[in-house]
């Protein structure tokens, strides 16, 4: 579903990223895990085209999307939430909802202007996906809300909603439990597994390995830019290089 | 509209006046379309002037009908925002603002001198922009009926923009730029046509204020116009469409207000000297001191719902002491 082959990104003098080979199964869970400043959201603001890499070829879907604007990479299907929340804060739960199906949407000022049925039936339709999405998140009751005014929780699970709104085939989470409790954290983790059985192929990075040892079918370690390992979680608590690099210490 | 003005004189505003407010809340609409797509832009008053300048001549040369002439002068803004938005709108924040701002006085530098250029090209002398002393003799034909028409098509066309999806996706864009990328709005188009969407209110009122007052100059349409269209919207607000009207509709009135309340003729009395011939000096203080107030005290400006909601709730609650708020 996901291919990077030899991606390299540097900052100025600095190497975020270094030839960097990853392949996400399509309806698998893949997690990325890394110590701090390993060059994991640098990776994944290269796939959703926030940023683009120096060299090296990014396949999404039998898409070559190295250089690919943002948004028409969320037209092929990849959503993803971010490290630090980023919603709408002054737009409600539900408008934040509904503006993420901007890609599926046709209508445009004119049908709004004349008040055409085909712009209504739109509406309408986004409405409700966007109402299954607060059900399915617990959102309901806070869908009139300012964004902005959430509890922590959450904003997280409105990140991950909003991103499901978009209607992608894949989606990158970036760190989703960070600053959660393990009772919230398991919760997420039912979310996420809700996700694969729906279809959808998932690339999940993560501090937290109890979060990497309940979802992720295979796990890549990056260390300095550089990948240091990929195998299943099993074996990748066993790998003598990640254990220094990464699990023994704790953060 | 007799009617109106009978209730309105007493207060100071003639026909006059009340169309230069009209024209003054449809110049706010024109920026806060742009300030609602995240773009800081001063470039309206270019485009107003787009308006003026390609109607008027089209009215005055070529003898064409009047709404055909403000079609053609909003088509006009329209194209020109179209062209200039490709180098300008890769810009952003301040940059932008300088940028456009650049725009404007060169189209002032280009209308001072068309004739000459125009001369050099096609070896012909010939009166088009009239150069710094402007077109004069142009036919009074804009009534307050047009502006307010204008005004009303210009609002509607707001508030279904801002029920649409064209609207939300500005929305996401003022917000977070980035994200709103991530969820698959094309960021660039949408700023561009917003831009020209700008770009087009103001030449509309561009080719309106052309037919209102028998003569139109370049430095009609300068900086000063620049921040002035700026002035509308912070004022007022931009939360809302009726913060740029409100904005307007303030700071038109203004040097009414001055004159009835002879604020020039009270600092006079303090500092001991006549000041009549500083009446421009103290309306441009005036407004001035009242932004600086505004940005201080009144971030969202004077017409924004929030704060009224607030102030209504204080003054309930001064009443109602019994009732404690637990907001
Ligand atoms: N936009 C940027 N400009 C310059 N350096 C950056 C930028 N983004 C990330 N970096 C650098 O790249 C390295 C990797 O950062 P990041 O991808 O955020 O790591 P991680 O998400 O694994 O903690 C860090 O040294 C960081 O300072
Ligand atoms: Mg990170």
């Amino acid at each position: 579903m996901l291919e990077l082959r030899e991606v390299t990104k540097n900052y100025g003098g600095l190497r975020s990223l270094d030839s960097v080979n990853l392949h996400a199964e399509a309806e698998m869970i893949t997690g990325l895990i890394g110590p701090n400043g390993a060059g994991k959201t640098t990776m994944i603001n290269c796939i959703s085209g926030l940023d683009h890499p120096t060299s090296g070829e990014i396949i999404f879907d039998g898409h070559s999307i190295e250089r690919t604007p943002a948004h028409r990479i969320t037209g092929y299907g990849l959503a993803r939430t971010y490290q630090n929340i980023r919603l709408f804060n002054q737009m409600s739960v539900l408008e934040n909802l509904i503006v993420a199906q901007h890609s599926d949407g046709r209508a445009t000022l004119v049908e709004a202007l004349f008040f055409l049925p085909s712009h209504l039936r739109e509406y309408r339709q986004q409405r409700e996906r966007a109402f299954e999405l607060l059900e399915r998140f617990h959102l309901m009751n806070v869908k009139d809300a300012p964004a902005g005014s959430l509890p922590y929780g959450d904003q997280r699970r409105l990140e991950m909603a909003r991103a499901l709104a978009t209607n992608p085939k894949m989606i990158l989470l970036d760190e989703p439990t960070a600053g959660m409790n393990p009772i919230e954290t398991h919760e997420l983790g039912e979310h996420i597994l809700q996700m694969k059985e729906d279809g959808l192929t998932i690339l999940v990075i993560e501090h937290d390995m109890s979060l990497i040892s309940q979802v992720c079918d295979e796990v890549y370690v990056l260390n300095f830019g550089v990948i240091i390992a990929n195998d299943t979680v099993e074996n990748i608590k066993q790998n003598e290089e990640v254990i220094v690099a990464y699990l023994g210490r704790e953060d | 509209m007799e009617f109106i003005f009978d209730l309105l004189t007493p207060y100071g505003i003639t026909e006059n006046t009340f169309q230069n407010m009209l024209i003054a809340a449809i110049l706010g609409i024109s920026i806060y379309i742009t300030l609602y797509a995240g773009l800081f832009s001063l470039a309206n008053a270019g485009f107003m002037a787009t308006g003026a300048y390609v109607s008027v001549i089209l009215t005055t040369r070529y003898e064409w009908d009047f709404l055909l002439a403000v079609g053609a002068g909003i088509i006009a803004a329209g194209l020109i925002s179209a062209i200039i938005s490709v180098p300008v709108l890769r810009l952003s924040d301040i940059y932008l603002a300088i940028a456009t701002i650049g725009f404007g006085e060169i189209l002032v530098v280009l209308l001072r001198n068309f004739d000459r250029i125009y001369e050099l090209i096609v070896n012909k002398e010939e009166t088009i922009t009239g150069g710094a002393t402007g077109i004069k003799g142009i036919p009074v034909i804009t009534t307050t009926e047009y502006l307010l028409l204008y005004l009303g098509i210009v609002v509607f066309l707001m508030v279904r923009l801002h029920r649409s999806r064209f609207g939300r996706a500005l929305v996401a864009i003022r917000q977070d730029n980035k994200v709103a990328a991530n969820m698959g709005i094309n960021v660039v188009y949408y700023q561009n046509m917003a831009f020209i969407l700008g770009a087009m209110i103001a030449g509309g009122a561009g080719a309106l204020h052309g037919h209102l007052n028998r003569i139109i100059l370049p430095e009609n349409y300068g900086f000063d116009r620049a921040v002035d269209i700026l002035t509308f919207a912070v004022l007022g607000g931009t939360t809302t469409i009726i913060g740029p009207i409100v904005g307007g509709f303030i700071i038109a009135y203004l040097p009414e207000i001055l004159r009835r309340t002879d604020l020039v003729g009270l600092l006079g009395d303090i500092f001991g000297t006549d000041l009549g011939r500083y009446q421009a000096n103290v309306r441009d203080m005036t407004v001035g001191m009242i932004l600086l107030g505004v940005i201080v005290f009144l971030p969202q400006g004077i017409a924004s719902p929030a704060m009224w909601r607030r102030v209504a709730n204080r003054i309930w609650n001064l009443f109602n002491p019994a009732e404690k708020s637990d907001a």
